[in-house]
């Protein structure tokens, strides 16, 4: 089988492949995590509000986005898009939108819903006292939240946030489906374009696999040292 | 907006001339739940092999458990997909990869058995998490009682295990439903392909996506309202409802 398997194409597409393809994958991964972290935790605390009105928008959308599969997610965002922008900027057609921002639009309204429910797990996590303690020493139920809640809900949270940063690393390869030259999507044009099918792919997994590989190693190790808290 | 809206394309005729849309649209529905049952049957079965070999007490055993559990995790779920459906046949040998690529319906198969092996990696996770919330004493009484190790899995563990996991099973199953959507890629024609198809000989993208969405969430909740029966069924009495190893 190695016989046959062609290095040079591979050494060749080193350049497009990381400079181009990867790059794109780690900063559309970068924002949309920071975009999805914030987003989700203003869902969390929505939902979690007394507000009824509040909670329900907050709980469905995140129930509606999360049966639905991501690939039809991007699609919907991809042409939707356009039409929230032309409405929003008043603009007379709709507005052509970049296709970096838009998968970084997608992916942040996606994954706040999981990064919501981690969240919100982490919230209620929490005993009770915590919050009867802030306002029984005079804090507003803001200052409870910033100063009191969050901080400890997000580290006790750290290690499925980074988790899920995981799966969103693997998950933006799907922006293949709009032709978007992400990693998978770089090494898919050389592949195709030099029938290297066998030579790109193969290489493409061993990529993924070792960058995964090694970041959910360091999770678990991170997750051992927060553990101790309690 | 100038989006022309037009709700009554469902019922004209698509591109292959004999169906409306909306029956295309149907048999995309028909062929994403096929995809996620077998795949899924295929998850369940591999998964409870390796889920059970990694709590097996024999050091290889656990090690190729592990590795093949970090393998199909750690790769997408996408990537997967292009490994079985244009790779696997160039490394098999010439006679089996050419009749691998004249097999019938190969997307489907391929995406099922991908969904199947990247699904069982995860439910390895579910069933070991079950294994291991046991108490070590079950364990320890079978093998007391003369029963083999296979046979200490088989009648004590298994049984009790499955039935604390059926919850995260569920997920697992929602999950699977749509990951079948990345078939897509390979030219599976499921439900989301369908309505990326019939967007594309249309225009009408919204009622393509809406409909397609209504499908899912009435697919989801066939499942969820299944697989809450199972649930109840599977409650053991007395256990409270603790729930183990929910994913990842």
């Amino acid at each position: 089988m190695l016989s046959g398997f062609d290095f040079q194409t591979i050494v060749h597409a080193l350049p497009y492949l990381f400079l181009t393809g990867m790059s794109f994958t780690l900063t559309l991964t970068l924002c949309a995590t920071i975009g999805g972290m914030i987003f989700g935790t203003l869902l969390a605390v929505m939902r979690l509000s007394d507000n009824r009105i509040l909670s329900v928008i907050a709980g469905g959308y995140v129930n509606l986005l999360r049966s639905l599969p991501l690939v039809l997610v991007i699609f919907w965002f991809y042409f939707l898009v356009p039409f929230l922008a032309q409405w929003l900027t008043g603009s007379s057609s709709p507005v052509r939108i970049d296709p970096f921002w838009s998968s970084v639009i997608t992916f942040t309204l996606f994954e706040a819903c999981y990064f919501c429910e981690i969240v919100r797990s982490g919230i209620q996590s929490l005993p009770r006292g915590q919050t009867l303690a802030a306002s029984a020493l005079g804090m507003t139920d803001r200052q409870a939240l910033f100063y009191v809640i969050l901080p400890q809900a997000l580290r006790n949270m750290l290690p499925l946030i980074l988790t899920q940063t995981i799966i969103l690393f693997q998950d933006t390869s799907l922006v293949y489906v709009l032709s978007i030259t992400d990693f998978l999507g770089a090494a898919a044009k050389i592949a195709q374009r030099d029938g290297r099918l066998l030579e790109m792919y193969v290489f493409a997994a061993v990529v993924y696999f070792i960058i995964s590989l090694i970041a959910s190693q360091a999770v678990r190790r991170l997750q051992k040292r927060v553990a101790i808290i309690r | 907006m100038n989006y022309h809206w037009n709700w009554w394309i469902f019922f004209e005729p698509s591109l292959d001339g004999t169906n409306t849309y909306l029956t295309t649209l149907f048999w995309g529905l028909g062929w994403t739940a096929a995809t996620a049952v077998v795949g899924f049957t295929i998850a369940l079965v591999l998964g409870s092999v390796v889920g059970v070999a990694r709590t097996a007490p024999i050091g290889w055993v656990q090690t190729s458990g592990m590795v093949f559990v970090e393998v199909f995790r750690n790769i997408p779920l996408l990537v997967q997909m292009f490994l079985w459906y244009f790779v696997l046949p160039e490394v098999l040998p010439r006679d089996a990869g050419m009749w691998l690529k004249q097999f019938p319906n190969a997307q489907f198969y391929t995406a099922a058995v991908c969904l199947g092996f990247y699904h069982a990696a995860r439910m390895a996770e579910v069933v070991r998490a079950g294994l291991l919330s046991l108490s070590r004493g079950q364990k320890m009484a079978g093998q007391a009682l003369g029963l083999t190790l296979p046979q200490t899995y088989r009648y004590v563990l298994l049984p009790v295990a499955y039935r604390i996991v059926v919850p995260a099973i569920t997920s697992e199953f929602l999950s699977c439903t749509k990951n079948t959507s990345v078939g897509i890629a390979i030219g599976l024609v499921e439900l989301t392909g369908t309505a990326r198809a019939m967007q594309e000989n249309t225009f009408q993208v919204f009622e393509a996506f809406a409909a397609a969405t209504v499908l899912y969430l009435a697919l989801n909740m066939v499942i969820v309202f299944a697989m809450r029966s199972v649930e109840k069924a599977a409650v053991i009495p007395g256990l409270g409802n603790r729930i183990a190893g929910r994913g990842r």
